[in-house]
C-alpha cells in the first residue's frame, strides 16, 4: 500500500485554494477577451471582466468576492492509505479561507461557522495507488439558480433540452453569465445532482465523446445564447460558454435531469499524490 | 476594445437626475455607497417595523448589494463584487418606503421592487458580477458602521470613484 502523509495534502491544497480563487479557469477570460457581439453593453461588461481577472492575478486579489463554499471531489485508489485525509482536506479549507470570506452559515440561525468548513466532499473509489483531489469554490449566486426536473421517459430529449432551457430562462441572469451549464442526465436524484456539479468541470469548448451527447450540447447551447441574456446578463448573444452532459444509466421508470449553472468565475483545479 | 464612455454621475443622485437616466445606459458613479445584504436588511427592516434607529441615514441613500473578502495587507477592503438583488426583494419596498433610492447589485428584480422602484422615482442598477479586484480597485474608503457580528454581511460605508454599473430599473 502507498502512503500519503496527511500534512503535504493540506499544505498542497491550502495553496491550491488560494491559486484558484485568485485566478480563475483561464479559458473563460481567453473566450471573453474574443467575444463576438453586436451588444456594447455586453462588449463593455466583456472587457470589464477581463479588466477584473488581470486586476485579480497582477494585485493577487480574490477573482470574486464570493469565494464560495469547498466543494471537492477526491479519487481515492484502492491501493493508496492517507490517514487523516478528511480532517486535511478540511483543515486545507480553514488554512485557505483565514484571508477569504467566511460564507458557510447554519441553514437555520444562519451562525457562520467563521472557517469555511465543513468542505463538501465527494468520495469515489478507484483502482490503483493514485490520489487525486480536485476543488471546486461554489458560489451561491450561481448555485442558487440550480435545478433538478424529475422527467419521464416520454419526454425524452425534447424534455431534456427544454429543462437546460427553462432553467436558464429562469435563472440564468442572476448567476452571472456567461454560463459553464453543468447536466447530469439519470441514475437517482442524487446521482444526477452529483453528476451536474462535475460536469461543470470538463475543460471548455470541449464536447461529450458520445455522439448522440454532443449533439444534445450543442442543440442546447445555440438554444442558451439565443435567450439573449449575455454577458453580466446585460443583452447579448454569450449566455453560455458550454454546456456538459453527463450520464448515469437510470431507472427504466425515470429520467432525472438536473442543471448546475456555474458562473465565469470558474474557480478549480486538481492536484495528484 | 470598443467600448462606451459612460456618463459620470455623483452619489447621492436628486430626483432630476434619476429622472434622466434611461435603461442600458452605462454610468460611472462616484460619491457614498453602503453594503448591505441579506441579513443587514433583515435587520434594518425590523428596525424599521420596531421604530429603532437604523445604521445610516436612508433618505436619498444607495445601497450595494454586497459583501466583501477581508482586506489583504496594505489594502482598505477586499475583493467586492455585487450580490445577487433578488435576495433582497423582500426587504426593498419598505426601504424604499423610508427614503432609499439607489440600489446596485446584479441579476433581475421582482414585479414588487420594480413597480416600488417606479413609484418612488428611485433606480436599480447592475454591477458586473464577478467583476470583485475590479470593484475593489474603485473604493477610496471604507469604515465598518454597523452589524460587526455579521463578519462580511456587516455594513460599511464606501466611498467610490467611477465605478461602473448600467441602469436597470427606472
Amino acid at each position: 500500500m502507498k502512503q500519503v502523509d496527511a500534512a503535504i495534502v493540506q499544505s498542497e491544497l491550502t495553496k491550491l485554494i488560494t491559486d484558484c480563487l485568485i485566478t480563475p479557469d483561464k479559458a473563460v477570460t481567453l473566450a471573453l477577451k474574443h467575444i463576438v457581439t453586436d451588444s456594447k453593453p455586453e462588449r463593455t461588461a466583456a472587457a470589464l471582466i477581463v479588466e477584473n481577472n488581470t486586476i485579480a492575478e497582477r494585485q493577487r486579489l480574490y477573482c470574486c468576492q464570493d469565494t464560495g463554499q469547498a466543494v471537492f471531489f477526491v479519487k481515492l485508489g484502492d491501493e493508496v492509505v492517507c490517514k487523516g485525509l478528511n480532517e486535511a482536506i478540511n483543515n486545507a479549507v480553514k488554512d485557505a479561507y483565514k484571508n477569504a470570506r467566511k460564507s458557510v452559515a447554519d441553514p437555520i440561525t444562519r451562525e457562520n461557522t467563521n472557517d469555511n468548513t465543513p468542505a463538501i466532499i465527494e468520495y469515489t473509489l478507484t483502482s490503483g495507488d493514485e490520489l487525486e483531489i480536485t476543488y471546486l469554490a461554489k458560489g451561491a449566486g450561481s448555485e442558487n439558480m440550480s435545478r433538478l426536473y424529475m422527467l419521464t421517459p416520454a419526454d425524452g430529449e425534447k424534455g431534456i433540452v427544454n429543462a437546460v432551457v427553462d432553467a436558464v430562462e429562469k435563472g440564468g441572469k442572476n448567476a452571472c453569465p456567461p454560463l459553464i451549464i453543468g447536466v447530469g442526465i439519470g441514475g437517482v436524484t442524487e446521482t444526477a445532482c452529483m453528476l451536474s456539479k462535475r460536469a461543470t468541470l470538463r475543460p471548455v469548448g470541449q464536447f461529450s465523446q458520445r455522439a448522440d451527447i454532443a449533439s444534445l450540447e450543442k442543440e442546447i447551447l445555440q438554444k442558451v445564447n439565443a435567450l439573449g441574456i449575455g454577458v453580466a446578463a446585460l443583452g447579448g448573444n454569450l449566455t453560455a460558454l458550454a454546456v456538459n452532459i453527463e450520464t448515469a444509466p437510470t431507472h427504466i421508470g425515470m429520467l432525472p435531469v438536473a442543471v448546475n449553472l456555474q458562473c465565469h468565475s470558474l474557480r478549480h483545479g486538481s492536484v495528484k499524490f | 476594445m470598443n467600448v462606451i464612455i459612460p456618463k459620470k454621475l455623483r452619489l447621492p443622485l436628486e430626483a432630476e437626475h434619476i429622472k434622466q437616466l434611461r435603461a442600458g445606459e452605462i454610468v460611472m458613479l462616484s460619491g457614498t455607497l453602503y453594503t448591505a445584504r441579506d441579513q443587514a436588511h433583515k435587520r434594518m427592516a425590523a428596525a424599521i417595523n420596531e421604530g429603532k434607529e437604523l445604521p445610516f441615514p436612508l433618505d436619498n441613500a444607495a445601497i450595494y448589494y454586497c459583501g466583501p473578502t477581508p482586506a489583504a495587507e496594505g489594502h482598505i477592503i477586499g475583493s467586492c463584487g455585487p450580490t445577487t438583488s433578488a435576495r433582497m426583494d423582500a426587504y426593498t419596498p419598505l426601504l424604499l418606503d423610508n427614503g432609499l433610492k439607489v440600489m446596485i447589485g446584479k441579476g433581475v428584480r421582482n414585479d414588487a421592487v420594480t413597480q416600488a422602484i417606479k413609484d418612488h422615482g428611485a433606480v436599480y442598477l447592475s454591477a458586473i458580477g464577478g467583476a470583485a479586484a475590479l470593484y475593489q480597485s474603485t473604493v477610496r474608503s471604507c469604515e465598518l458602521i454597523a452589524y460587526p457580528d455579521l463578519g462580511c454581511e456587516a455594513v460599511y460605508k464606501l466611498t467610490v470613484e467611477d465605478f461602473p454599473v448600467m441602469v436597470t430599473v427606472v
